[in-house]
């Protein structure tokens, strides 16, 4: 039976009946159309379908949708200013080429402004161990850092 | 993933109805459940989903007991400071649970719920003697753990919170999977509040046991020495792609001696 979901995605609020069965990133992507949440793996290991819940990073392929009930829903969409304005994670990302084919890059920015909001002006260190749940197959690693560092010196401030 | 209904009750007393009433699962987190649901290798008919029942919430200090809630998600015990006050050695193993997104998900009482061979929460819980409360009793750690996914549970039972003693000190060394960062052997160790020592094992067999041979050598020498110097047999041990049951034997004395250095 379908269950009434409500959320807030982006901002904006949403409502739908959804099979319960119906997965977080593919409400995301089949019924919204946010089709910047990348399925990877679909095994909950590569971390490109991650998105915020309540503002806590997650993968959208391990949760149901409507274990999303009633949340605020953050997706790569949601990052960027109205006047077109990049997050300096995306800013970020683009200045340090921190992304080669750019599958993996949705999930990797998410992650990495939780990250840095637990952990702001993060360290080489603390950053490599935080985004072990986000594969790059490019394996461009070092720029991915060099990126994240670069913008949690912004972010902080 | 086969079709399910899904149900979200706001109290226990309903949750455990459902329960009862349809055969369905207990949803905590859904970081095992959702991923084994999509394989196919579960097929449950309704979920019942345990998030919003308020008496399943909080972690908290009561006297020398520690208290998680069954809910509680593996990166809040981690960076709890009751926790880290209390038995700083759960904060760290809940720290190395996994990756980051999925300890925002997962929680302690569906890990214990679920009893993975490999997980790491039933080694603390059985090191450390605590009582698993159910809507229904309490379980002591010694009988909550029956075999391979298997517990005491019964299919209307709900994990309500994990009752820890706040044992002297504590800790636990994990030789983890480098993929999926599940223990290929855990151990972790406790000396209690009367001095003496319990060490539990996960990941090596089908199910979580005490390494009875290294807690008499560690009650008589507290020492890494100690620990390395038990040779742990192989027999009943996990063998597969990731390691045999002998090298799995071998780490289990290791991995207790990096217990002892860690909280010496």
């Amino acid at each position: 039976m379908a269950v009434s979901l409500a959320m807030t995605v982006n901002g904006k609020p949403v409502n739908a009946d959804v099979d319960p069965r119906t997965l977080l990133v593919e409400f995301l992507r089949n019924n919204l159309g946010l089709t910047g949440t990348h399925v990877g793996c679909d095994t909950a290991q590569c971390g490109a379908c991650t998105v915020h819940v309540d503002g806590n990073a997650v993968k959208s392929c391990n949760v149901l949708a409507v274990q999303a009930q009633g949340a605020n829903v953050l997706t790569i969409e949601g990052l960027i200013a109205e006047d077109g304005t990049m997050h300096p994670m995306q800013a970020a990302f683009r200045d340090c080429h921190g992304l080669q084919c750019g599958f993996c890059t949705p999930g990797m920015v998410m992650s990495a402004i939780d990250l840095v909001n637990r952990h702001p002006g993060a360290d080489e260190a603390t950053i490599r161990a935080e985004l072990e749940g986000n594969l790059c197959r490019c394996t461009g690693y070092h720029n991915i850092v060099k990126a994240v560092r670069q913008a949690a010196a912004v972010m902080g401030k | 993933m086969y079709a399910v209904e899904y149900q979200q009750p706001t109290n226990l007393a309903d949750a455990a109805s459902i329960l009862a009433s349809t055969g369905g699962r207990a949803l905590a987190g859904g970081q095992s459940l959702v991923a084994a649901m999509k394989l196919r290798l579960s097929q449950p008919g309704t979920l019942v989903d345990l998030s919003l029942i308020p008496d399943l919430k909080g972690i908290r200090r009561n006297g020398d007991r520690l208290v998680i809630g069954a809910m509680a998600k593996h990166a809040e015990v981690a960076s709890s400071d009751v926790v880290k006050a209390a038995l700083p050695a759960l904060a760290g193993l809940a720290e190395g649970i996994g990756d980051r997104q999925v300890r925002n998900m997962g929680t302690i009482g569906g890990s214990l719920a679920n009893n993975d061979p490999a997980a790491d929460w039933p080694a603390a819980v059985l090191a450390c003697n605590a009582t698993i409360r159910t809507n229904q009793r309490a379980i002591g750690a010694g009988e909550f753990f029956k075999g391979m996914f298997e517990t005491a549970l019964a299919p209307d039972e709900i994990v309500t919170a994990v009752d820890f003693p706040v044992v002297q000190r504590a800790a636990y060394a994990k030789f983890p999977n480098p993929a999926s960062r599940f223990a290929l052997v855990g151990v972790f160790v406790a000396q209690m509040g009367d001095g003496s020592v319990r060490v539990a094992v996960t990941g090596a067999a089908p199910s979580v046991f005490r390494a009875t041979a290294i807690e008499d050598a560690l009650a008589k020498s507290f020492t890494p020495v100690a620990a390395k110097g038990v040779k742990v047999g192989a027999d009943g041990l996990n063998s597969d792609l990731h390691g045999s049951a002998e090298y799995r034997a071998h780490l289990i004395s290791v991995m207790a001696s990096r217990a002892v250095v860690a909280i010496a």
